[in-house]
């Protein structure tokens, strides 16, 4: 009672209304405040979003009954089984060399612009390199996907180009070939990889851009100060500094090429991805129970790929 | 004497470097010079004509339209639940302490760090247990889901540079809360939302991947064009269309961009 008079004394009076009386029920209980400002994003984020990963987790342990296509709502193994099969196993195989192959061509298209950009380019021009990179990553997926389209086709730029330089024999070359080639650029595997490679790597500029930016200048000049060659500077100095940020992009490339399934369906082979055996099983043949197993199979991919990440130290680089 | 030899750039980096954005750019290009072909039958280059026909012909086709107007309105919808939402989270995260704040960070990343087709087929197999049926809602509660991170992003950069000292000299000057968020918190983290909210946007106007699971009979732009590159039926339209999604979403980009860049000039700053 008496601390409670001591109080008002002290501090304003109560606000009036109904607003102010909310604002100091706030100011006096931050923990009231915290669950106003929490709820209606734990809600939507926890419940929908979670609920909704949790529900396609739990349908992966159903299994569909081969007879009457029923899903049988039993606790079983028996799908994740029907992923040994070799034909499903391919496609794992099949996305996941895919995801690693264009990660590394990633990387190594992506150091050379992130390494100007972070160490040689100033003021303007360091605007001008931000702007190049972010723009084609945020432009349309699809506009990227069709522009390829456009350049890969039989009658397209990059015959026409080839023709020009009387170089024709080299396209067809590699067509021949068995594994990445086929009858034309934009229906073999070469061409899926193209298409991966560019819409993903802006991924990969943009951390190990930012690897760079935190090589202390002095470092390099010390290394060649001590005797190191550019080469051995490179490799003993400023690899190891920025690998953090070159598997951080790394994780962008892979997750996002082990879950595409639109970029395979239009430039590609009929060899089925993972993203496409998904939307196969869930669509036409209404097969949910394998299609939520082959979408774990990313999942666990890539929580192995995070916690092998974290342990590089990868996510101080994001 | 120490940055001498570091404004020499090595020829080999810079024509590298230089190919790099070549490669990135010289496909986006393509898109404006396929707009003008007169070639309707294949993807011919060079093309034979230029003509302007075909911007007549996209302006007059309902379905493009009626596409558009589904893009636009579902995006709007998706930024303002993004907003809201992200706001909210990005506020409880920056501005006080709690028991699993790291996690929260990660729930709200998680929908755009897993594959899209992982959030489209777990949203899809949700709706069918629950028997939504697929409607425009159903589109932006997919959109929604992986806009708030963006918002989000934004607004905790902005939060923590602002002072908590400015909110304090607002409360002990005579604000309550309302008014406190209204003059002091608004104007300071203003020009982040605005951004993230264009981010947002742009991310919703193009998505397609979380779309095609969630959408059922609805079209909208993105799921229009990949009809059209699946089942190439009307080149010349889809080509008008792509290059006027490209323009669409570089303003967003360019405003975002100018609108955070001068961002470490906040106020109560020196701290």
């Amino acid at each position: 009672m008496s601390t409670a008079t001591l109080q008002s004394a002290a501090i304003l009076p109560g606000r009036g209304g109904f607003a102010g009386a909310l604002s100091d029920a706030f100011w006096r209980n931050p923990k009231l405040l915290l669950f106003v400002l929490l709820t209606p994003p734990l809600l939507w984020l926890g419940v929908i979003y979670l609920g909704s990963l949790f529900a396609l987790l739990v349908q992966s342990f159903f299994s569909i009954d081969e007879f009457s296509g029923l899903v049988n709502r039993e606790f079983t193994l028996k799908t994740y089984g029907e992923l040994l099969r070799p034909s499903n196993l391919d496609i794992i195989v099949r996305t996941v060399t895919m995801a690693g192959l264009v990660t590394i061509a990633s990387a190594i298209i992506a150091f050379p612009i992130a390494y100007f950009a972070a160490r040689y380019a100033k003021g303007r021009w360091k605007a001008a390199f931000y702007l190049g990179v972010m723009l084609p990553l945020w432009s349309s997926y699809l506009v990227k996907v069709y522009a390829w389209k456009l350049i890969l086709a039989k009658e397209g730029i990059l015959t026409w180009v080839f023709e020009k330089l009387h170089l024709t024999f080299l396209i067809d070359g590699w067509l021949a070939l068995p594994v990445v080639g086929g009858n034309s650029l934009s229906v073999s595997p070469t061409g899926t990889f193209l298409v991966f490679v560019y819409v993903w790597l802006p991924f990969m500029i943009l951390p190990v851009q930012a690897a760079l930016e935190r090589v202390p200048g002095n470092l390099l000049e010390a290394s060649a100060d001590l005797g190191a060659s550019p080469r051995q500077t490179f490799t003993n100095v400023l690899l190891p500094l920025a690998l953090p940020g070159v598997i951080a992009g790394s994780i962008f490339t892979f997750s996002l090429t082990l879950g595409d399934y639109i970029i395979p369906q239009i430039i590609g082979t009929s060899h089925l991805f993972i993203g496409m055996a998904v939307y196969a099983h869930q669509g036409t043949a209404g097969n949910i129970p394998l299609a939520a197993a082959f979408t774990v199979v990313p999942v666990v991919i890539m929580g192995i790929y995070l916690w092998l990440a974290k342990r590089a130290g990868a996510f101080n680089a994001l | 004497m120490r940055s001498d030899r570091q404004s020499r750039t090595p020829m080999g980096l810079k024509i590298a470097a230089g190919l790099g954005l070549a490669f990135l750019h010289l496909p986006l290009l393509l898109i404006f010079l396929y707009a003008f072909t007169t070639e309707d039958k294949s993807y011919q280059f060079p093309p034979p004509g230029l003509t302007l026909k075909w911007f007549a012909v996209t302006w007059n086709r309902p379905d493009v339209w009626e596409a558009l107007g589904l893009s636009v309105r579902v995006a709007t919808i998706s930024t303002a639940v993004a907003l809201t939402l992200g706001t909210l989270c990005a506020a409880a995260v920056s501005q006080t302490r709690f028991f699993g704040r790291e996690t929260i960070s990660l729930l709200v990343i998680l929908p755009i760090a897993l594959p899209g087709i992982i959030t489209g087929i777990s949203l899809r197999s949700a709706f069918n247990l629950a028997e939504i049926p697929f409607s425009f809602w159903t589109i932006v509660l997919g959109h929604a889901t992986f806009c708030v991170v963006v918002v989000y992003n934004n607004a905790v950069a902005r939060f923590r540079r602002m002072s908590g000292s400015l909110i304090e000299a607002s409360m002990d000057l005579g604000a309550d809360g309302f008014q406190t968020f209204r003059h002091v918190i608004l104007p300071n983290i203003g020009t982040a939302l605005l951004a993230g909210g264009m981010l947002a946007f742009a991310l919703s106007f193009d998505e397609v991947i979380v779309t095609t699971f969630t959408a059922g009979q609805q079209a909208t732009l993105p799921i229009w064009m990949l009809e059209e590159l699946v089942r190439p039926r009307q080149r010349p339209v889809t080509n008008v269309v792509a290059m006027v999604v490209v323009l669409v979403t570089f303003l967003p980009i360019l405003a975002a961009y100018y609108l955070t860049r001068d961002g470490d000039q906040i106020s109560g700053q020196g701290k």
